[in-house]
Formats: structure tokens, C-alpha cells, sequence
């Protein structure tokens, strides 16, 4: 491992500061000379690899506003602060009361002992496991920009069908993501350049022709709290993942399935898949077949028919498209039979 | 049924508590990386990134660079060193600092040291190769493979087993199956990561590393670095997860050893899990061709066997389990051939039941298409195809308890209420399968040397250079002590994992009970004489008993009719305060030299196929039950039965926990295990425990192991058969099985995965 710098700001103000010194901004944020570390689950684990290279690593964990570290669940909406450990909101029972989506796709996400480790802000923000992006001797768009994807013609059964380019086909492996990318999440930031707050699907960006620019953050910018709004379909939600083994492995397929019910009628859907896409994926062409429809076998198909319209396999990967439909089809009838 | 401590049957030992039970839990085993050295400084590797070429210049300067490296080992550097050999005790032939071809992906090109681990890591990645790489050929369907037939490339495996006429038999067949079976590279993870420690006193060498030969390491260390095989100790206490890992020594261990010798100080190297998957041994791919000819009436006719296994351009690593799946059942006619392939690729290596696993898997796959193209129970097809004798050579079984295994297992798990009909049984969305399979595995022991010693006080020091690589061996040479000098397990020492120790053979192939048992036997009583004829001898306590009619037990001589001496009386009329017996084993049909060579280092295998008097194997049946989603189609193991028949279980608890272990595995291999290779370049993809999958706890639910009573004197002294490697075999085939019973899709290559099941 590289040496670095390693510092423990005590406030958000004090980590921008130091993270919006010139030699940082204007590059993609996982590129910047300095990187936050919450859990560091994921960065250290790519430092050790020496797959990121930062000089100087700031830790959020002793910024000292309470905020980061809560979890408040009003009428309307759940918020959470960025450094909120997996564990604590996967266990919360309100929260999995109110909106069973968002527990659910934390619970079934790597391991207890990283989940007591891992934050919702690194959480959201976690980086492809590509293999080729994981081993610096191979080529890769994202880790250096223009030298080729090894993956392409490679090992690609984990790869991604949706969304991907020429360029990049690595899949966004996130679980807790597909949730909020559903139920239409705002993310706060804040940054030298003041405060804002994204919609959670602008957050991250399709690869593209710049694979290496994963998200909309400049490198200052510090997420703060994430916000769920909560609905009628809130408590009808369900994430369902498909994966080689019962537990501790990414989905080969995910869907987060939120379904607002008239009766057997669908008034609206909110449906997002996950192991499948380069980013968080809301299929919303999926959603809009449903709406207005008795929710059955063949409308659950139909559905996920329109999910995949667009999907483009690689030599190993074609299985994850009748996969990725069946487990659309699964999870919107399971989600149709909880008590809403 | 699901104890951790089954009751002893029949000709089974008490399932005593492992000696080291409470160290390793504890944490205070020490295991080789864990050694606490002063002023020790730390290695790492650096690989090469091609599989393919020849390293045309190293550079090495920022390496050098960086702050506490103390020393770059590579080219030139190991020239006054001998080759590494491939064989018994050498993991491949390649001395990768000997010569700047490469001949695999992740092959060493240096080693770094350097004051602290993370400085050794940090400048290990800074070393660059330049190449001349050439187009490398990574598997059976490359360009540029080359092909030859496996007999007698190793002494292994020495010819095709054939039997009878398979040709016109299978012209004559009434049913037949023909298939094609794969089984994926595995890789060794066990979770102690791969090390060597090297420290010099003067001329004298001490290696630590999680080793399943330290005897014949010694030797082979000693004869690479040009030493006396006096001056090198290799130590190895505990192991943690060996499975054949451990078994041959690779390169690395002289390197290391070269560059302590160098900074004259004692170097570790702990090398990562991604290096560890180019620089260490692994279960090589194979593909399998299987005729199988039969009559209505279920009687095989004609069993046809075709193998292909990858090995290394050097180095004919062959597994051949032709000669296990030829003697399973009574075929009639028998047609084998094993081809070897070499590629671009490390050398390949034991892995747990080396060859049986995927031979049985094709096998066994086959066995259950045929059963299904006659209409007849799989169960009731192995039992009409019982042989009397083994169909290879015409020897009868030293014992077979096939049957009763199959009965006891199937009885267990319910198989009667199983539906035959495909896709028939089912639990809500779930589709429900049930599949069984044989296991098999050759029973053999090595010569062994053992040194028992008993004081007057009743204390007992066992010492054998053997291994405790998990399997409770240690604990098992304890009871067997206690058993024959009639002591408590409390009053027991065992010293094992030692070159310094009495030699013992490799911990491979499910020798070590047989011939470690049997060795501490003889040692032990050949005290019991030197007790029992002081004790009965003019003026001792039990003058005038017959030798033969005397035993020890809660220490004391005990005669038949009930009289009895205090173990210190004898001690105490001998005049001696210790009895110390050195004992070397060798089992029946062993050469003359056989005990000569175990002090090379070099072990000679007894039993299995090659005895003149019979064939020796343990068997087994394994039943599984599958559930697998009819949407999604994940497919879940909610529970395996499996019943085993080994002869003596010193140790119905360590059996089982062998046994269970085997099975779980067995279940990865069917379902998660499986490296994956990067075709256009010959590397390995899939270089870490996040990608390269085995079951965790939540894919194992029920697991059942019922030991099946069996006696069998003509195995060796102890009447022990080995059982380390026996339950991962057929599993996987068994779960196939299954998987076809559920869904009527019958998967011939492995892992079976969504892949295969939806769409
Ligand atoms: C073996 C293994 C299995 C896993 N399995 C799963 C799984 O099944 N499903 C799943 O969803 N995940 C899985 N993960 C990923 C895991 O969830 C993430 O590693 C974790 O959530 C990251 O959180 P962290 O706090 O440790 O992030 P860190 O590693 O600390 O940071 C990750 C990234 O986010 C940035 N960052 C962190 N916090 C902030 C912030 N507040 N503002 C701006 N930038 C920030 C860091 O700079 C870094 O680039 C697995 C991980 C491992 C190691
Ligand atoms: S898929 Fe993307 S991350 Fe993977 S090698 Fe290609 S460019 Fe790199």
C-alpha cells in the first residue's frame, strides 16, 4: 500500500476545505489526490490493490455534526444521515415497517461484520468489482482512461446488460441504491461550492464515453443525508435478489418493486433492477406498462419485457436477461400478495 | 442422527474431544506465519502478468526506491541454487528466478523484503516486466495445446485399466449412453493464507510453513539450496486448511530461504490471496467421454471412460481416475483413456480426492442417465451392478459395504417417498429434486516411523512427523496410545508437524490414520512386551502370569483373573523411570527399501488397485435433496444424507466432522466452485474469495453422516480405512442427479448454475 496522508476532520466545513484545494477539483472524484473514507469497506480494499491511489485520506468518521449519524422517520419521509451504518438501518424496525424495500436491500448486502462497518453515503458510492477493474494489469476504461476494456471480450458473466457502452459494460453491484433509485430519493451534498441536493438518479452517470466519471460529485463534494419520501406504496415494497449463493454475494439480479394497489389494479409502480446495470436502473417503461392494470402473471411479463427491450448481452452474460425478467415478474407478484 | 459426537458402533472408537480443541478456538495455536521472530523482515511477490514469453528486462528501480526496502531477489540471484523437480514432494519443475521464460500467468518474477509488510507490498507493485510474450494457449479448446496419452507419464498412473470386449459389448448393447462431462478449475482458499518463514543460524536453515510433508520437504529443500539434510528443519504445528493445498513445496520456499540468507535476517512471505492462485497447486480442469452399455434387465454391459486433464507445458501432472471409476461396478467389458493437455498454465496439484472427484462426478452423472433410460431406480441400478470382484484385475474387495450404505442412507432420507417422475414433486414455487450417488475412495497406507515414550508416572509422549492438518489425526494417535499402553487421554502428548520428529509420510491420499495408527501401535506395544515380561517375570509383582494373557488399562498390568500391578511397581522393579520405543510401520507388500525411503523423503504408497491379494476402498452413498426456484431458477440444498462405510473409525467424532466437511464441499463443487480463465490470455480472472465462491453457513442446512459398521483385518495393522477424502466424492453428481429430477435438465458440466437452468 501506498503512504498517504491521513487526516480527521472534525466538521463538514473543515472536510471541504481541506478536500477543495486546487489540486483536487477537476478531476472524477474516485480520481482526486484526496478521498473521503467512511467505512472504507471499499476504498481501502482498492488502495490495498492499488486500484485507488490517493495521497491524502480524509476521515468522516469524527466530523462531529449529530445529523450524519441519524436516522429520522417522519409522516412523509425517511432521512438518513450519510454515515448511518448498513447494519443500523438494515435492523431499524420502523424503518422496515414504513418501506421494507429499503431493509431489505441493506439486509441482503454483503455481510453482518461490513455492515457494521460500511455507511449509506460509501454505500451508495461503492465502486464496480469488475475483475478487470480490480487487477491493475489489465487494460480498463475506467481505471485508466483510454486503454481499453478487458471485459468486453473477457469474463463477462457478472457484467452488465443495460446501460452500458462501448467503452464500459461494468455493472453498479449496489443493492440499498436500487431501493432509493425506486422510491425516487433526493441525495444532500454539500461542497466548496455550497449545498444542494440531487435527485438519487442523477447521482451516478452511465459510462458512456468516460467510464472513469461515475458520478455527477465534483471531488469536494461530501454527501450529507440521504431522503426517502414515504407513500402509499411505501409499505407494499420489496427487494428481491437472485444470487449464485444464499447469502454474502452480489445479485446476479435485483429488483426493488414499490407498488401503490387500487384492489387488483395497479394505480402506480415503482420498479428499479439491480446486478443487471451500470448504474442504479429504474425501468420505468416497466412501470408504465403496469399502470392502470390488474397485476398478474401476464402483465408482470409484459412488464418485464419492456425492462429489457434495450438489453445487449456479452458471451457470458445473455443468461442475465430471462433471469433479470423472471425476477421481476417474481418479486412484482410477491410485492401484489404483501398487505399493503 | 445430527450429533457432532455420534454414539460408536460397531468397530468405532469414542468421538474424544480434539487435544487442540481448546487452542484453536482460542486462538493460541500457533500457525507457521504466526511464529514470533525477532527482527524479522517481510516478503512479497511480485508475478508475472503474461502466461506466455520471456521477461526481457525487470525493472526495478522505483521498488528500490521505496523507504525500508531492504532487498530484491530475481534473476541471477537463486543461479547458485538447484532447479526445483517436479514429483512426489516438488510442486513443478519451473524455477521461476532460474530462468526468465514464463511459463504461466502470476509466475514469480522477484520477491521483495522490506522492514514492513505494507512497504514489501507497495514496492512489489512497482516492479514492471518488460516482455517478449507470445499468443498463450489457456485450456483444452486453445491453439497450440499439445496432447499425449497419460499412461505412464507418472508413476501414478502407469496404464488405461481395459477389460473384456467393450467393443462388440457395446455393439451389442440394447441401451446406451454416450455423454460428454466437464468439471471447472478449482482453486485452493483456505483461509490460512499460503507462507514461508526462513531463519539461519549459522549453516543451519529452519523453514516454518503450513507444510503436509515436512520430511520429504527437508529433503528436497536441502537438495535445492545444496545443504546437508541435517542442517534443515522444516516446522509445520498446526495447519490451517491443507486439503493437498500444502502437500507438494513450491518454489517459493528456497527463494525465500536465498534472500534471509542474504539480508541475514529471517524473512516471512505471506502471499496474498490473488498471487496465491498462479504460485501454488490447483485442481486442473477435465473433460470426460463416457459409454455406457446395458441390457433391459439393468446389467451393465460395456463401461467406456475417455478423460482429458490440463496440465503444464513441463510438468505431466496426471490425476487418472480411470482406475477408481474402471473397479466401481460390475460392467463386463471396460475401455479407458486418460489424455493429458498440456497449455500455458501453472502446474496443477492435489486437491482433495485428486482424482476420484471429477471421474466420479462423470461416472456417477452417467450412472443416473442410464438409470433413467432403463425406467429403473437409481438405488436398485447400483444394486443389480454389484461386483463380486473388481472387473479390472479380477481381486476380490478386502470389504464392500456399498449396499448396506446405500440402504442405511436411503432409509434415512426418506428416498421411498421420493416420486420418480421428473418435475413431479414440488413445495409451493419451488420445484423439489432428490438425487443420490456413490462415493469411493482407494484405501492405502505408507511406511511411518513413530516414537512412543511412557514414564512411571503414566504419562505418555507420542512423536511422528505427521501432519495435524485438521483432520484430528494428532488426537487420533493419542487415543490410539491411550487405548494399547491403558492411560487417560489427559496423560497424552502428541508432537507431530516436525522434520525433527520420526518420519512420517505425506499427509495425502487418506494415509496418514492407517499408517500413523499403525506405527504408534507398534511402538506402543513393543513396550507393552517390556512391561508385561518385567511384570511376570521371578520376583515381579505378577510373577508367573502368561505375557500373552496380560493387558494395561487405568495404569496398571492387569492379568485376566483379575490381579493387577501399579505401572510404578513395574517401573520401579525394572529399575527405569521411562520406556521409550522407536517403531517403523510398513505396510504389507512394501519394497525392501520402502523403509529407507521414508527417511529421503519419498513415500511408497500400499493398497488402493495395486495389491496382489485384494482391492482396498472405502464407499460411500450420498442422497440430496435440491429446491430451486421455478421463476428465478437459484437452486438451494435444504438437506444431504450420507452413509460411510471405512472400515475401523478410530473417532466417530473427528469422522464425521471429515465426512460433513467433505459433503459441504462437495455441495460447492456442484453448485458455487470454479475459477474462471481469461481465454485470450491464459489468466486467471477470478483471483479472490469475493468472486471465487464457496458455500457460506446459510447454504448449508441439514447435514447427516451416519458411519456404517465395518471390520476389515486385511487392510493394514490398525484395520483403518482413510475417510478424509471420501465425502466429497459423488456429491456434486448426487446434486446433479437432483437438479435433473426436479427440472428434467440433466447438466453435465460443472458448477450447475442459473445459467443452465433458466431460459
Ligand atoms: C466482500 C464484500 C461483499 C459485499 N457485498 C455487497 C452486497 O451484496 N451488496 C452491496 O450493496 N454492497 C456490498 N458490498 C459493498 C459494501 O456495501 C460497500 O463496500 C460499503 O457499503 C461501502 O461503504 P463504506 O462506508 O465502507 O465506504 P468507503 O469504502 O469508506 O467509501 C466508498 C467510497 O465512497 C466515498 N465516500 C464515502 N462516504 C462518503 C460521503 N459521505 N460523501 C462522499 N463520498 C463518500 C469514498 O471516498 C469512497 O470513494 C460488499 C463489500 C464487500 C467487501
Ligand atoms: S467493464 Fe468497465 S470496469 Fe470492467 S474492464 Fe471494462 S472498462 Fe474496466
Amino acid at each position: 500500500m501506498r503512504p498517504f496522508v491521513y487526516e480527521r476532520p472534525t466538521s463538514v466545513s473543515a472536510a471541504i476545505a481541506i478536500a477543495s484545494r486546487p489540486d483536487t477539483v477537476h478531476v472524477p472524484s474516485t480520481g482526486a489526490g484526496t478521498q473521503f473514507i467512511a467505512g472504507g469497506t471499499n476504498l481501502a480494499d482498492y488502495m490495498k490493490l492499488g486500484v485507488a491511489r490517493p495521497e491524502r485520506l480524509l476521515d468522516l468518521n469524527t466530523l462531529a455534526e449529530p445529523a450524519l449519524r441519524q436516522i429520522r422517520i417522519d409522516n412523509d419521509k425517511i432521512r438518513f444521515g450519510a454515515l448511518v451504518r448498513m447494519g443500523e438501518a438494515a435492523d431499524n424496525n420502523d424503518v422496515r415497517r414504513r418501506c421494507p424495500v429499503l431493509a431489505d436491500s441493506l439486509k441482503f448486502a454483503a455481510s453482518g461484520q461490513l455492515r457494521n462497518m460500511a455507511s449509506l453515503g460509501g454505500n451508495v458510492l461503492q465502486r464496480t468489482r469488475c475483475e478487470y477493474f480490480r487487477e491493475i494489469s489489465w487494460p480498463c476504461n475506467k481505471r485508466e482512461p483510454g486503454s481499453g476494456c478487458a471485459a468486453m471480450e473477457g469474463s463477462n458473466r457478472q457484467h452488465a446488460v443495460l446501460g452500458t457502452s462501448d467503452a464500459c459494460i461494468a455493472t453498479y453491484h449496489g443493492d440499498f441504491a436500487q431501493a432509493l433509485v425506486a422510491l425516487d430519493a433526493t441525495v444532500d451534498v454539500e461542497g466548496s461550492r455550497g449545498r444542494r441536493t440531487l435527485t438519487f438518479s442523477k447521482l451516478h452517470r452511465r459510462p458512456g464515453e468516460t467510464p472513469d466519471i461515475e458520478t455527477d460529485l465534483a471531488a469536494d463534494e461530501l454527501i450529507t443525508a440521504i431522503e426517502v419520501p414515504l407513500a402509499q406504496w411505501s409499505s407494499r415494497s420489496r427487494y428481491l435478489k437472485i444470487r449464485d449463493r444464499e447469502s454474502y454475494a452480489f445479485a446476479l439480479a435485483s429488483a426493488a418493486v414499490a407498488l401503490d394497489m387500487d384492489g387488483e389494479t395497479v394505480r402506480s409502480a415503482r420498479i428499479a433492477l439491480g446486478g443487471l446495470a451500470t448504474v442504479p436502473w429504474r425501468a420505468r417503461e416497466a412501470e408504465d406498462t403496469l399502470q392502470g392494470k390488474v397485476l398478474d402473471e401476464a402483465t408482470a411479463q409484459e412488464a418485464a419485457e419492456a425492462a429489457f427491450a434495450d438489453a445487449r448481452p456479452r458471451e457470458h452474460n445473455a443468461f442475465k436477461i430471462p433471469l433479470g425478467k423472471r425476477t421481476l415478474v417474481r418479486a412484482l407478484l410477491e410485492t401484489r400478495d404483501m398487505k399493503g | 442422527m445430527n450429533q457432532a459426537a455420534p454414539a460408536p458402533r460397531e468397530n468405532q472408537g469414542d468421538p474424544v474431544v480434539r487435544i487442540d480443541a481448546r487452542l484453536k478456538v482460542t486462538g493460541q495455536a500457533g500457525y507457521p506465519a504466526d511464529i514470533v521472530t525477532a527482527n524479522v523482515a517481510h516478503g512479497a511477490l511480485a508475478t508475472s502478468s503474461i502466461a506466455r514469453g520471456k521477461v526481457s528486462e525487470l525493472h526495478t528501480k522505483d521498488a528500490r526506491a521505496v523507504p525500508g526496502v531492504l532487498d530484491i531477489v530475481t534473476y541471477g540471484d537463486l543461479d547458485k541454487t538447484d532447479m526445483p523437480k517436479f514429483g512426489n514432494t516438488g510442486a513443478s519443475s519451473i524455477g521461476p528466478l532460474h530462468d526468465k521464460t514464463v511459463f504461466h500467468d502470476g509466475q514469480i518474477i522477484a520477491l521483495v523484503v522490506a522492514e514492513s509488510f505494507e512497504a514489501a507490498e507497495e514496492a512489489a507493485m512497482l516492479i514492471r516486466a518488460d516482455y517478449e510474450d507470445e499468443r498463450p494457449s489457456a485450456s483444452f479448446d486453445s491453439k497450440g495445446v499439445k496432447m499425449e496419452p497419460a499412461a505412464g507419464k507418472s508413476p501414478m498412473f502407469k496404464e488405461d485399466a481395459k477389460a473384456g470386449d467393450f467393443d462388440a459389448a457395446w455393439a451389442d448393447a440394447t441401451v446406451k449412453i454416450d455423454e460428454k462431462y466437464s468439471t471447472p478449475t478449482q482453486h485452493h482458499n483456505p483461509i490460512e493464507l499460503f507462507s514461508t518463514t526462513a531463519m539461519w543460524q549459522g549453516d543451519q536453515l529452519t523453514i516454518h510453513e503450513p507444510s503436509q510433508n515436512v520430511t520429504g520437504w527437508k529433503v528436497e529443500l536441502a537438495r535445492q539450496l545444496k545443504l546437508d539434510q541435517a542442517n534443515v528443519r522444516i516446522v509445520s504445528p498446526y495447519i490451517g486448511g491443507a486439503f493437498g493445498s500444502k502437500g507438494p513445496m513450491t518454489a517459493r520456499t528456497a527463494i525465500v530461504a536465498v534472500a534471509a540468507r542474504r539480508i541475514g535476517r529471517p524473512v516471512r512471505c505471506v502471499v496474498n490471496r490473488m498471487q496465491a492462485f498462479g504460485t501454488q497447486t490447483y485442481r486442473a480442469e477435465t473433460r470426460h467421454r463416457i459409454r455406457m452399455g446395458a441390457g433391459k434387465d439393468g446389467r451393465i454391459t460395456a463401461f467406456g471412460h475417455e478423460a482429458w486433464e490440463v496440465t503444464s507445458r513441463p510438468d505431466p501432472y496426471v490425476v487418472g481416475g480411470t482406475s477408481a471409476t474402471a473397479r466401481m461396478y460390475n460392467y463386463g467389458s471396460v475401455l479407458t483413456h486418460v489424455s493429458l493437455v498440456h497449455a500455458d498454465r501453472n502446474t496443477p496439484g492435489y486437491m482433495r480426492s485428486p482424482p476420484e472427484t471429477p471421474y466420479v462426478y462423470a461416472l456417477e452423472n452417467a450412472m443416473d442417465e442410464m438409470a433413467v433410460a432403463l425406467g429403473m431406480d437409481p438405488v436398485e441400478f447400483r444394486r443389480i451392478n454389484e461386483p463380486e470382484k473388481e472387473p479390472i484385475g479380477g481381486k476380490p474387495f478386502s470389504s464392500r459395504s456399498l449396499i448396506k450404505c446405500y440402504d442405511q442412507a436411503s432409509e434415512a432420507f426418506g428416498w421411498s417417498k421420493r416420486d420418480p417422475t421428473v418435475g413431479s414433486m414440488r413445495d409451493g414455487d419451488w420445484l423439489v429434486g432428490m438425487g443420490c450417488a456413490t462415493a469411493i475412495y482407494p484405501t492405502a497406507a505408507a511406511p511411518c516411523a513413530a516414537r512412543v515414550r511412557l514414564t512411571a508416572d503414566g504419562e505418555v509422549r507420542v512423536q511422528c512427523g505427521s501432519h495435524e492438518i485438521g483432520t484430528g489425526v494428532r488426537t487420533i494417535a493419542g487415543q490410539m496410545a491411550a487405548e494399547r499402553l491403558g492411560v487417560g487421554m489427559d496423560k497424552i502428548s502428541v508432537e507431530m508437524g516436525d522434520s525433527a520428529l520420526p518420519p512420517a509420510p505425506v499427509s495425502g491420499g487418506s494415509i496418514s490414520t492407517a499408517s500413523v495408527c499403525s506405527a504408534v501401535m507398534k511402538a506402543c506395544d513393543a513396550i507393552r512386551e517390556k512391561l508385561f515380561a518385567a511384570a511376570a517375570g521371578k520376583g515381579a509383582p505378577l510373577a508367573g502370569s502368561a505375557n500373552a494373557k496380560l493387558d494395561l488399562k487405568d495404569e496398571e498390568v492387569v492379568t485376566e483373573t483379575g490381579k493387577s500391578a501399579k505401572l510404578a511397581d513395574v517401573f520401579k522393579a525394572m529399575q527405569v523411570g521411562a520406556i521409550e520405543e522407536y517403531a517403523e510401520f510398513a505396510p504389507k507388500g512394501s519394497s525392501p527399501e520402502a523403509l529407507s525411503k521414508l527417511y529421503a523423503g519419498q513415500s511408497e504408497f500400499h493398497g488402493g488397485e495395486n495389491d496382489e491379494d485384494s482391492v482396498k476402498y472405502a464407499f460411500g452413498a450420498e442422497f440430496v435433496e435440491v429446491r430451486i426456484n421455478s421463476y428465478t431458477r437459484e437452486i438451494r440444498v435444504p438437506r444431504i444424507v450420507g452413509a460411510f462405510a471405512a472400515g475401523r473409525i478410530m473417532n466417530t467424532r473427528t469422522a464425521r466432522s471429515q465426512l460433513m466437511g467433505g459433503m459441504i464441499w462437495g455441495i460447492g463443487q456442484a453448485l458455487h466452485e470454479a475459477t474462471e480463465i481469461d481465454q485470450r490470455h491464459a489468466r486467471y480472472v477470478n483471483r479472490d474469495l469475493q468472486d471465487y465462491l464457496v458455500p457460506v453457513n446459510a447454504d448449508i442446512k441439514q447435514v447427516d453422516v451416519i458411519l456404517v459398521p465395518e471390520i476389515d483385518h486385511q487392510v493394514n495393522p490398525a484395520g483403518v480405512k482413510g475417510l478424509g477424502e471420501l465425502g466429497n466424492v459423488g456429491t456434486a453428481a448426487a446434486v446433479a442427479s437432483a437438479v435433473y429430477h426436479a427440472t428434467g435438465k440433466r447438466i453435465r458440466d460443472l458448477p450447475i448454475r442459473i445459467d443452465d437452468l433458466i431460459g
